[in-house]
């Protein structure tokens, strides 16, 4: 993930955005990303997977994320090509999973203010860094505890648990 | 320390946290369900890992699509059964000897006080109606429990709750907790812990207090707790010794009946006189009405009177926040002799085989299926649109579960209004949300 410069189109949701409409239980028999992918945001905004380009960033408001510990959440985003999700805040077992696989977030109120639906955006996610190429600004997410930047920095929970266990 | 931060810090080998603090703590039980083990296992492989920490901390539970509602679902079974047969794992429970996991876990003694408990299940919160911190996480943290025995954790702020007065009858914790929820809005609570306190705490019993501490989680909280006084420790030795491994594999059977954590702690599991809250909630549940949360959110709640009236298809009293006896002998209560409504459709789900026992005891399966209502197996089923009862489109459903997000409980035109037994009965009976108050 260093160094790489995220680059997309912004789909902009609300609050409260629910790991049921991220991904329903019922396509939850499945974790695979190619799988859930097609479904991912359906019940909130069917056109959704359909416009989606790899890249595509999703800005959202307040407790993204809330709800069930459905890891197929965050893989349905990363699967249907999101790189990266700002928001105002986001539910804590989301944020963990999205941690823990590596998909990008970034906390950043300010930039949910400045950024509308269809923006296009750049994002360090390293620096945390958010810049608006469709108009003026550029804000600053919110620094990842030093801990949290260890498992990033692995590549996810995975490559941290595979370097603690190898030590 | 408040109760959360002490038990964190016991089990991070501190003397004290604070919180903001990241720590990594030894977990005492890992809890994974059919839905989200079979990931898990793919995960706990990419990590090189080959043996579990410990196979009697781990509980393994078909509940959320069972009894397999397709081949897929089948195959997720599937792949839970094989690793537990792989790795040895005390505490897997097929089918039949299973249930739903928040209640079956404390049921069969796995979970005591002070103990750090993570499951992957988002209302495994439901577990600190014992006193003990417990938080759900995703797969790929459970495959890092199971590999490791231990997790990070950012040391949560405690919000508290105090709640005093006397319940009205037909008012009971779900209302409670549904009005909490309001008041705090559905991530008032984000990332905190919730403690819950008060003498309508204390006079409450066990069932009523999973219920409360289930839903900590709707206000975002990342944990519900009680600290464990006389209810809580009767609950714990009536359950102890717990019953034998149900893999009948000859495992070393039940733990002692105090958890370690309280005994090293000299059984002092409170939070101290000078513990700092970020907030402190009061609440007189004197006055309180029973509750019905419109959809799409279950912070929604409101008072009966307001959706009174409401006609449904379909109502459900189960789940692992209402699937316990109380609840349904607060159903069967309200409903007395009289039939469910003739455009209803009542199902009913025990959370656990030993609850269907009970209820069989006291004649309660026999009054609902004369009623009119029909027994499910233990699931998750239609709380989470997966079977047993899911919702088609245009269809009201009242359930006493725990969320009502669109299309989680089937067509994503479907709606669902939560509510406690109680409500959920009279309106069983009535064909349209109803007071149970002195119906």
């Amino acid at each position: 993930m260093e160094g790489e410069i995220l680059r997309g189109r912004v789909f902009k949701y609300g609050d409260s955005i629910d790991t049921d409409v991220i991904i329903p239980a019922r396509y939850c028999t499945s974790y695979h990303p190619e799988e859930l992918a097609p479904h991912c945001l359906e019940d909130l905004d069917a056109t959704f997977a359909g416009r989606v380009k790899p890249g595509d960033i999703i800005v959202a408001g307040h407790n993204f994320g809330c709800g069930s510990s459905r890891e197929n959440a965050p893989i349905a985003i990363r699967g249907a090509g999101v790189s990266c999700v700002i928001a105002r805040s986001f539910a804590r077992i989301f944020y963990r999973n999205s941690i823990n696989i590596g998909l990008p977030i970034l906390i950043a109120p300010d930039a949910v203010d400045g950024i509308e639906d269809g923006d296009e955006i750049e994002v360090d996610p390293t620096t945390g860094t958010i810049r608006n190429l469709t108009r003026d600004g550029s804000w600053q997410a919110a620094p990842f505890p030093p801990e949290v930047q260890e498992i990033i920095q692995a590549g996810g929970l995975v490559g941290y648990v595979r370097k603690k266990l190898s030590s | 320390m408040t109760l959360a931060e002490k038990i964190l810090a016991i089990h991070s080998g501190r003397d004290s946290v604070r919180p903001g603090d990241m720590v990594m703590a030894r977990v005492d039980m890992v809890l994974g369900t059919d839905v989200t083990v079979p990931l898990s296992v793919e995960v706990f492989r990419q990590m090189g890992a080959g043996k579990v920490f410990d196979t009697e901390k781990i509980a393994l539970v078909n509940d959320h699509f069972v009894p397999a509602k397709d081949v897929k679902a089948a195959t997720l079974s599937k792949i839970m059964r094989e690793f537990a047969r792989e790795q040895g794992v005390e505490h897997y429970f097929e089918v039949g000897r299973s249930g739903i996991c928040h209640s079956l876990l404390p049921d069969k003694g796995l979970v005591r006080p002070g103990e750090l408990v993570v499951g992957a299940d988002s209302h495994t919160c439901t577990y600190g109606a014992l006193g003990a911190f417990a938080t759900g996480i995703g797969s790929t943290d459970m495959a890092c429990a199971w590999a490791l025995g231990e997790l990070w954790f950012r040391v949560p702020e405690s919000l508290k709750v105090v709640v005093e007065g006397n319940f009205q009858p037909r008012v009971g914790p779900k209302d409670l907790i549904l009005s909490v929820i309001n008041r705090l809005g559905v991530d008032g609570a984000l990332y905190q812990a919730i403690e819950f306190t008060g003498g309508a705490i204390s006079r409450m019993r066990m069932d009523g207090r999973f219920t409360v501490c289930n839903m900590a989680i709707e206000a975002g909280a990342k944990t519900g707790l009680i600290a464990p006084d006389e209810v809580t420790m009767g609950y714990v030795d009536q359950i102890s010794p717990p019953t034998p491994p149900c893999n009948n594999r000859g495992g070393k059977g039940g733990r002692p009946p105090l958890g370690p954590t309280l005994l090293r702690s000299g059984g002092d599991l409170s939070s101290d006189p000078d513990a700092v809250y970020s907030q402190v909630l009061e609440v007189d549940v004197s006055d309180l009405e029973p509750q019905v949360a419109e959809p799409y959110l279950p912070s929604n709640g409101r008072p009966v009177c307001e959706v009174e009236g409401v006609r449904m298809d379909q109502v459900v009293i189960g789940s692992c926040t209402n699937g316990r006896l109380d609840d349904f002998r607060a159903a069967a209560d309200v409903m007395g002799d009289r039939p469910v409504h003739p455009d209803v459709r009542l199902i009913i789900i025990p959370a656990t085989p030993g609850i269907i026992r009970a209820m069989l005891e006291e004649h309660l399966v026999e009054r609902f299926i004369k009623a009119g209502a029909v027994l499910s197996p233990p699931t998750c089923g239609p709380c989470i649109g997966g079977h047993m009862g899911v919702l088609a489109e245009g269809e009201i459903g009242l359930f006493t579960t725990n969320r009502n997000f669109r299309g989680r409980n089937g067509h994503p035109d479907s709606k669902v209004y939560l509510s406690g037994p109680e409500v959920a009965a009279a309106s069983a009976v009535a064909g349209r949300i109803t007071d149970p108050r002195g119906f």
